[in-house]
C-alpha cells in the first residue's frame, strides 16, 4: 500500500450519530445525524461553539458514550457491537485520550503515571516503568521523571498526560480540549510537538477545540454547531511532511 | 494486574491523612471489639473456674441448677444410689458454701467455703505451702492464694480466723488454676467441719462428684441419674451449663454482644465514611482510568485490595494494642478477667472483613456508576 493510498483509507468512520439525553419532553439532542471520517496519518480538529456537541461526538466515536442512533466503524471494526469488555480493551489498545483536565494521578511519579495503560495491559511493573520513562525522554520530560506530577507545570502536566496517551501505540490519539488550561505559547508549543513527533502514517490526531490560535495545525477543520457538522476545512494534507522520530524510536 | 494493585496501594498510602484516618478506625473498633469478646471470654472462664479447678469428670446435681453457685442440696440417698451405678468408679460429696470472714479490724469479708470429702479429699487444690494432712486437725482450713487473699488479710500457714464465730486455723496454702469470678476469697475444709460450721438447709451436699470407670459409661449413669429425678453432667457439659446461665439470663452475654456490635458499627462507619469519601476525590482518576481502557473487574479490584489492606492493617494493630492493654492490665488489676483467645480473634476478624466488604462495596457502587464520558465534560 502506497503512502498515498493509506492517507486515503478511513481509520475511523462515523455514520449517522443521534445521541440525545433525558426523556420525552426533557429530551435533549446532542447529535442530529452526525457522518464524520477520520484518515490515517492526518489531524482532525473539531470545532465549534461550547453545546454544540464536540464532546458527545468524540466520546462517541472513542467508544465511552454510547450514541442511541448510528455506526461507529474503527479499524473496520463497528465498536458499539462489542461487549463492554471489549471495548474496554479496544480503548486501551487502540486509543489514546489526553484529558481536559489530564486527570492524573498528582502524588504517582510522572513514570507512574504514564505507565498506567501499561499495567492495565498487564505488563510488569519494572519493563512498564522503563518503557514509560522513554516516552517521557521523547516528550522531553526525561529529567522529571520521578518526580511527583503535582510538582510539574501545567504545560508538563499536558506532556504527561500526552505520554500516557502514546505509551500503549493507539492507532487514534484523541485531546479534548488541549490548550484550555495552557497559555497560548505553551499550547502551541504542545501541538505543535504533538504534530511534528506523534503523527505517524498509521495514527490519526483529532482534536476538540475552540482555540483558533492552534487551527494552522490541522489537515482538516469539522466545525459543529447545534449537533450537525455545518462545514469542513480543509488546511492541507502534507504527504511529503510526515515526522517519523517516534515511529524510529520505537522500532528501536 | 500486579501492577494496577501496586498503584492502587500507592493511590492509597499517598493520601496520608485518609489513609492514617481509615486505618484508626479500623484499629479503634478491632481494639474495642477485642476488648469486649476478651473480657467476655474471661468472665466466662471465670464463672466456671469451680468445675475447672474441681476437676470432677462428672457432678450429679438437682435438674434446676444452672449454675455451681446457685446448687440445691441434695438428700444423702441419691449419693448412695449414685455409688450403686453399674459404671461409677468413685463418687463423692463436695460442699459449697459461704462464710463471714471476721476481719482484725472487726470488719467482714465472705468467703466461699468448699467442704471435700473426709475420706478422698477429692478436688483438692494443688497445695503449695503447708501439710495437706493437717486438714484433719480440728478447726483445719486450707487458703486460696488467689488475687482475692489479701481481702482477707493474706493469712499465712497457723493463722487462726473467725469464719461463722467459729475458730479456723490456715494448715496449708493452695494456688488455684483458674480464679473466681466475684472477687471472694476462697477457703477449703473437709466435708464434715463445713456442714457443722456453717448453717444448714435440711440437706447439705451440694453436689456428687463422680468419676465414671470409662468414657463408654457416661451415657448409661447419665440415664440411671436421670431414672431418680437428677441430672448427672460431664465437666465440660456442665461448664456449658454455667456459661449459658451467664450468657443469656443475666444479661451479661446481651450487654457485651450489644457493645461489641456498638464498637463493630463505629469502625465500620469511620471506615466507611473516610473510604467513600477517598473514592469519591478519586472518582474522577477512576473515570480516567475506566476510559482509559479498565474493565470493570480491574476496577473493583482496586478498590477491594485497598480496603483490605487497610482493614488488615487495622486488625493487625487493633489486636496488638488490645493484647497489650490486656496484658497491662492484667498486671496491674488482679481481678481483671479479660483474655485473647483464638476465638476472639477471629471474631474481630470476621467483623474486619465485614468491615473492608462494606467500604469496598460502597466504593465499588460509585465508581462502577461513574461514566468516563463524565470525566470529558468535566
Amino acid at each position: 500500500m502506497s503512502l498515498e493510498d493509506k492517507f486515503m483509507k478511513a481509520i475511523l468512520e462515523a455514520k449517522n450519530i443521534v445521541k440525545y439525553f433525558g426523556v420525552d419532553e426533557s429530551k435533549t439532542y446532542a447529535l442530529k445525524g452526525v457522518n464524520l471520517t477520520a484518515y490515517y496519518g492526518e489531524v482532525l480538529y473539531i470545532v465549534g461553539p461550547s453545546g454544540s456537541g464536540k464532546t458527545t461526538l468524540l466520546s462517541i466515536i472513542s467508544g465511552i458514550l454510547r450514541p442511541n442512533e448510528g455506526t461507529v466503524i474503527v479499524k473496520d471494526k463497528d465498536i458499539w457491537k462489542m461487549k463492554d469488555d471489549d471495548l474496554a480493551d479496544f480503548r486501551l489498545n487502540h486509543i489514546g485520550f489526553v484529558f481536559q483536565d489530564y486527570h492524573l494521578f498528582p502524588k504517582l511519579t510522572t513514570t507512574e503515571n504514564v505507565s498506567i495503560p501499561l499495567f492495565l495491559k498487564r505488563q510488569n511493573w519494572d519493563k512498564s516503568l522503563k518503557e514509560a520513562k522513554y516516552y517521557l525522554d521523547v516528550m522531553g520530560l526525561g529529567s522529571k521523571a520521578d518526580l511527583p506530577v503535582y510538582k510539574l507545570s501545567g504545560g508538563e502536566q499536558q506532556r504527561v498526560a500526552i505520554a500516557r496517551a502514546i505509551v500503549s501505540k493507539p492507532d487514534i490519539l484523541i485531546f479534548d480540549e488541549p490548550t484550555a488550561s495552557l497559555d497560548g505559547e505553551t499550547g502551541r508549543q504542545i501541538i505543535s510537538f504533538t504534530k511534528e513527533h506523534l503523527l505517524t502514517q498509521d495514527r490519526t490526531i483529532i482534536i476538540v477545540t475552540h482555540d483558533s490560535r492552534i487551527f494552522e495545525y490541522a489537515n482538516r477543520i469539522l466545525h459543529m454547531e447545534d449537533g450537525k457538522l455545518k462545514q469542513t476545512t480543509n488546511n492541507h494534507f502534507d504527504t511529503e511532511k510526515n515526522n517519523t522520530s517516534v515511529t524510529q524510536l520505537e522500532a528501536q | 494486574m500486579k501492577g494496577l494493585l501496586k498503584i492502587a496501594l500507592k493511590l492509597l498510602a499517598n493520601d496520608r491523612g485518609k489513609f492514617f484516618t481509615l486505618i484508626l478506625g479500623v484499629t479503634f473498633a478491632v481494639f474495642l471489639m477485642n476488648q469486649m469478646t476478651s473480657m467476655f471470654a474471661g468472665i466466662m472462664r471465670k464463672s466456671t473456674s469451680n468445675v475447672i479447678n474441681i476437676g470432677a469428670k462428672m457432678w450429679v446435681m438437682d435438674p434446676s441448677v444452672e449454675n455451681d453457685r446457685s446448687s440445691i442440696p441434695l438428700p444423702d440417698y441419691v449419693l448412695d444410689y449414685v455409688r450403686s451405678i453399674k459404671g461409677v468408679a468413685m463418687a463423692v460429696p463436695i460442699y459449697f458454701g459461704s462464710g463471714l470472714v471476721k476481719l482484725p479490724d472487726g470488719t467482714y469479708q465472705g468467703a466461699n467455703i468448699i467442704g471435700l470429702d473426709d475420706t478422698t479429699l477429692f478436688g483438692r487444690p494443688p497445695i503449695i505451702k503447708g501439710d495437706l494432712n493437717k486438714i484433719y486437725n480440728s478447726d483445719a482450713f486450707i487458703g486460696v492464694v488467689d488475687s482475692d487473699y489479701r481481702k482477707i488479710g493474706s493469712p499465712g500457714i497457723g493463722s487462726v480466723l473467725s469464719i461463722n464465730d467459729h475458730r479456723a486455723v490456715i494448715v496449708a496454702l493452695a494456688k488455684p488454676t483458674s480464679g473466681g469470678l466475684f472477687g471472694t476469697p476462697t477457703l477449703y475444709t473437709t466435708y464434715t467441719r463445713a456442714t457443722q460450721d456453717l448453717p444448714q438447709t435440711r440437706y447439705s451436699m451440694s453436689y456428687i462428684l463422680l468419676n465414671p470407670k470409662s468414657n463408654a459409661d457416661i451415657t448409661y449413669i447419665q440415664e440411671q441419674v436421670k431414672k431418680l429425678g437428677y441430672k448427672a453432667l460431664t465437666q465440660k457439659e456442665f461448664e456449658k451449663t454455667i456459661e449459658n446461665f451467664y450468657k443469656y439470663k443475666t444479661g451479661m452475654g446481651t450487654n457485651i454482644m450489644i457493645m461489641t456490635l456498638i464498637s463493630f458499627i463505629v469502625g465500620l462507619s469511620i471506615a466507611g465514611q473516610t473510604f467513600y469519601a477517598f473514592v469519591l476525590e478519586n472518582l474522577e482518576k477512576f473515570g480516567a482510568l475506566k476510559a482509559i481502557g479498565a474493565k470493570k473487574y480491574e476496577l473493583m479490584s482496586m478498590i477491594l485490595f485497598q480496603a483490605s489492606v487497610t482493614s488488615f492493617i487495622g486488625y493487625g494493630f487493633g489486636i496488638m494494642f488490645s493484647s497489650l492493654m490486656i496484658a497491662f492490665s492484667k498486671a496491674r488489676i488482679p481481678n481483671y478477667a479479660a483474655i485473647v483467645t483464638y476465638q476472639n480473634m477471629l471474631i474481630a476478624f470476621l467483623m474486619v472483613v465485614v468491615i473492608a466488604g462494606f467500604s469496598s462495596y460502597i466504593g465499588i457502587r460509585k465508581v462502577l456508576k461513574i461514566e468516563p464520558f463524565d470525566v470529558f465534560r468535566g
